[in-house]
């Protein structure tokens, strides 16, 4: 034992235990690789951005972005610190006339300042979570349908189709309308540029978790179907115990793609119709043209792009933790 | 309890009726007939075995019997009453096992326990029920494992605790050990005799494995090759049990009754394999093609 210690001692990395090395390769790959990657990334776009010159000033380099993130951030801290005097402010002097004159109601009166970026991306966040559970809601129990009754899926098929490529700025406006004309109510629980949005994120990435849910219960096993068979398990149960189950890592994949879709519709959608989210927040951004314009559009695509990343991710994880495929939820 | 009956006695003690049955198949091509009259009357606690060369119609008798495939004509009679959809007192075990990979061996047990007795057994007597079955077929040790985490003799060895907590009128076996290896294959064989020792149930079971036949059989049903396959022979095994896989090897008898099996299946039934034959069978078959008798 000792005399093998000695020997390898003399060769360096490998002197090491196995398992630290094993968990110093893997940390290579899965740190160092990556972040050689970043750093090459950023390299290549600061050396291009310096050589493009807009009407607008030059385009935005990594350094920029970082800047304007760090003053979007200031004037959100600003905008809540507003927002608290108002309240505060509010309060006082509802109480003082409260204290004057004790049959007084006092009026709470929101806070009415400027919608910040950090702002927009809840809404937008709220927005796509909506839609995209609407879209879940209806896909999953349809795509069970269809995917049971074959004459159900030739029915729907050729409409699905259709309805599948269409374009959310297509549907937009036919959204837009119909909203407008069916959602009347004095005081709207949420108001219509929500809807109209959500409903189009909605009718956007409904199409792949249908088609794979319907995809995914076609093709259980006829092995599986045949041992709930011979169990006569009745028509519930064979959906809840063999189908939905079975179903499940193919239902995944279809939500996967979804949650891509419904968050690229979102913004668009928002930019198009001017409703409140990020989408909006490049719109006006673009709009108004100022020197630090283009900075903070830049700034809103990354964190797109960072919250799309992470809307994935959450769904793997959410997948790994209900899927009982391991296979199937790795990348 | 196995002593050979004379024929015309069978019908006594008759539980399992196949009476003429055909079964046709509609195909992109026309209506193919896999099978034409068959006819076999099983006795209460027989252990049958159906062998015959590879695409001959060996599953698709099973899968009458279960009720998951339609006869053209005759029918399946079982306890003096025709069966026409599948039920548990029919319990298969299928060639692959059929397990539902997301649940553990005792819940894959557990679904069918649930099933046939939710109304008879209180839940902690189905529980008892559930872990007796897989003492039975020695999975107790595994029995909060998946599928995908126990080898293939025991996932079949589950599939058959499935099968038994059922406790079924007759058990069906599609080629249950097939794709193990010899080792495992004849642990569990040992084991299946064991079980059939103990409880008495009534098998059929399809093989492709001559000595398997012979072994567990007391009777074996030697199919003739398709299209419109019939039964071909039957073969009495008078070995007494229990049998001992060893002590067998150079008994006279089941010399005689393994070169029966072999002379039908090679001389009479000689099979010519051309390349492609089943290229019909769908895609998820395949595997079986793999090991032709
Ligand atoms: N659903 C089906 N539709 C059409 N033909 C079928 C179907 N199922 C089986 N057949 C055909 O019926 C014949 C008998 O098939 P079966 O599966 O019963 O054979 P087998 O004896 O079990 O074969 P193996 O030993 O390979 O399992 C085959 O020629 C097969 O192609
Ligand atoms: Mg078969």
């Amino acid at each position: 034992m000792g005399k093998t210690i000695t020997l390898s001692r003399a060769t360096g990395v490998s002197s090491l235990p196995a398992p630290v090395r094993r968990v110093m390769s893997i940390g290579l790959k899965n740190v160092v690789v990556p972040l050689l990657g970043i750093v090459l990334f950023l390299g290549a776009w600061s050396l291009a951005a310096r050589n493009i010159d807009t009407s607008l000033g030059q385009f935005p380099g990594p350094a920029t972005v970082a800047q304007q993130f760090v003053s979007l951030y200031d004037e959100h801290r600003a905008e809540r610190e507003k927002a608290e005097a108002f309240y505060e402010r509010q309060e006082q002097r509802n109480a003082e006339r409260v204290a004057q004159d004790p049959s007084y109601e006092p009026k709470i009166r929101d806070y009415t300042g400027k919608e910040t970026f950090f702002d927009q991306v809840r809404t937008s966040l709220i927005t796509v979570m909506c839609g995209f559970l609407l879209a879940a809601l209806v896909a999953i129990p349809f795509g069970i349908a269809i995917g049971l009754s074959e004459t159900l899926y030739t029915a729907v098929n050729p409409v699905i189709q259709v309805l599948k490529p269409i374009s959310p700025l297509a549907w937009l406006p036919l959204v837009t309308m119909v909203v407008s004309a069916l959602y009347v109510s004095e005081d709207p629980l949420v108001p219509k540029s929500f809807l109209n949005s959500m409903i189009t994120v909605t009718l956007c990435c409904l199409w792949p978790m249908l088609i794979n849910t319907a995809v995914g219960v076609a093709s259980i096993s006829q092995d599986l179907v045949n041992v709930s068979r011979v169990l006569s398990l009745p028509p519930l149960t064979h959906v809840r115990r063999i189908v939905l189950p079975a179903a499940v890592p193919a239902i995944f994949t279809g939500m996967r793609l979804s949650i891509g879709i419904a968050w690229m519709v979102l913004i668009a959608a928002e930019m198009l119709a001017q409703n409140p989210g990020l989408g909006k927040f490049v719109w006006d951004e673009f709009q108004n043209g100022s020197s630090e314009s283009l900075g903070r559009i830049l700034t809103a695509a990354i964190v797109i792009g960072f919250i799309g990343f992470l809307l994935d991710r959450g769904m793997l994880t959410l997948q790994r933790f209900v899927s009982w495929d391991r296979n199937s939820a790795t990348r | 309890m196995n002593n050979p009956t004379p024929d015309r006695d069978v019908a006594r003690d008759v539980i399992l009726d196949i009476s003429h049955i055909d079964v046709v198949f509609p195909t992109p091509k026309g209506s193919f007939q896999a099978l034409a009259d068959v006819d076999l009357q099983i006795r209460q606690g027989e252990f049958i075995s159906i062998i015959g060369h590879s695409g001959c119609g060996k599953s698709t008798v099973l899968n009458a019997v279960a009720g998951l495939t339609e006869t053209a004509r005759g029918g399946v009679i079982l306890n003096g009453r025709e069966v026409d959809r599948p039920g548990p007192e029919r319990a298969m075990v299928f060639q692959n096992h059929s397990l539902l990979p997301w649940l553990t061996a005792f819940e894959n047990v557990a679904l069918a326990v649930r099933q046939v007795f939710g109304k008879t057994k209180s839940k902690a007597k189905q529980k008892e029920w559930i872990e007796h079955n897989l003492r039975l077929v020695h999975m107790d040790h595994a029995m909060h494992k998946r599928p995908d985490e126990i080898s293939g003799g025991m996932k079949q060895r589950v599939g058959i605790a499935r099968a038994l907590a059922m406790q079924p009128d007759i058990l069906l076996l599609d080629e249950p050990f097939g794709a193990l290896d010899a080792l495992t294959r004849s642990s569990l064989q040992d084991s299946l005799m064991e079980i059939k020792a103990e409880l008495d149930n009534t098998v059929i079971m399809v093989t492709h494995d001559v000595d398997e036949a012979v072994l567990l059989s007391d009777r074996i049903v030697m199919m003739t090759n398709g299209p419109a396959a019939t039964v071909g022979e039957i073969l009495d095994v008078p070995l007494p049990h229990p049998r001992e896989r060893m002590a067998l090897v150079e008994d006279p008898t089941y010399v005689h009754c393994r070169s029966e099996v072999l002379r039908f299946l090679y001389e009479k039934q000689r099979k010519v394999e051309a390349i492609g034959r089943h290229n019909g069978k769908s895609a998820a078959r395949a595997g079986d093609d793999a090991k032709v008798a």
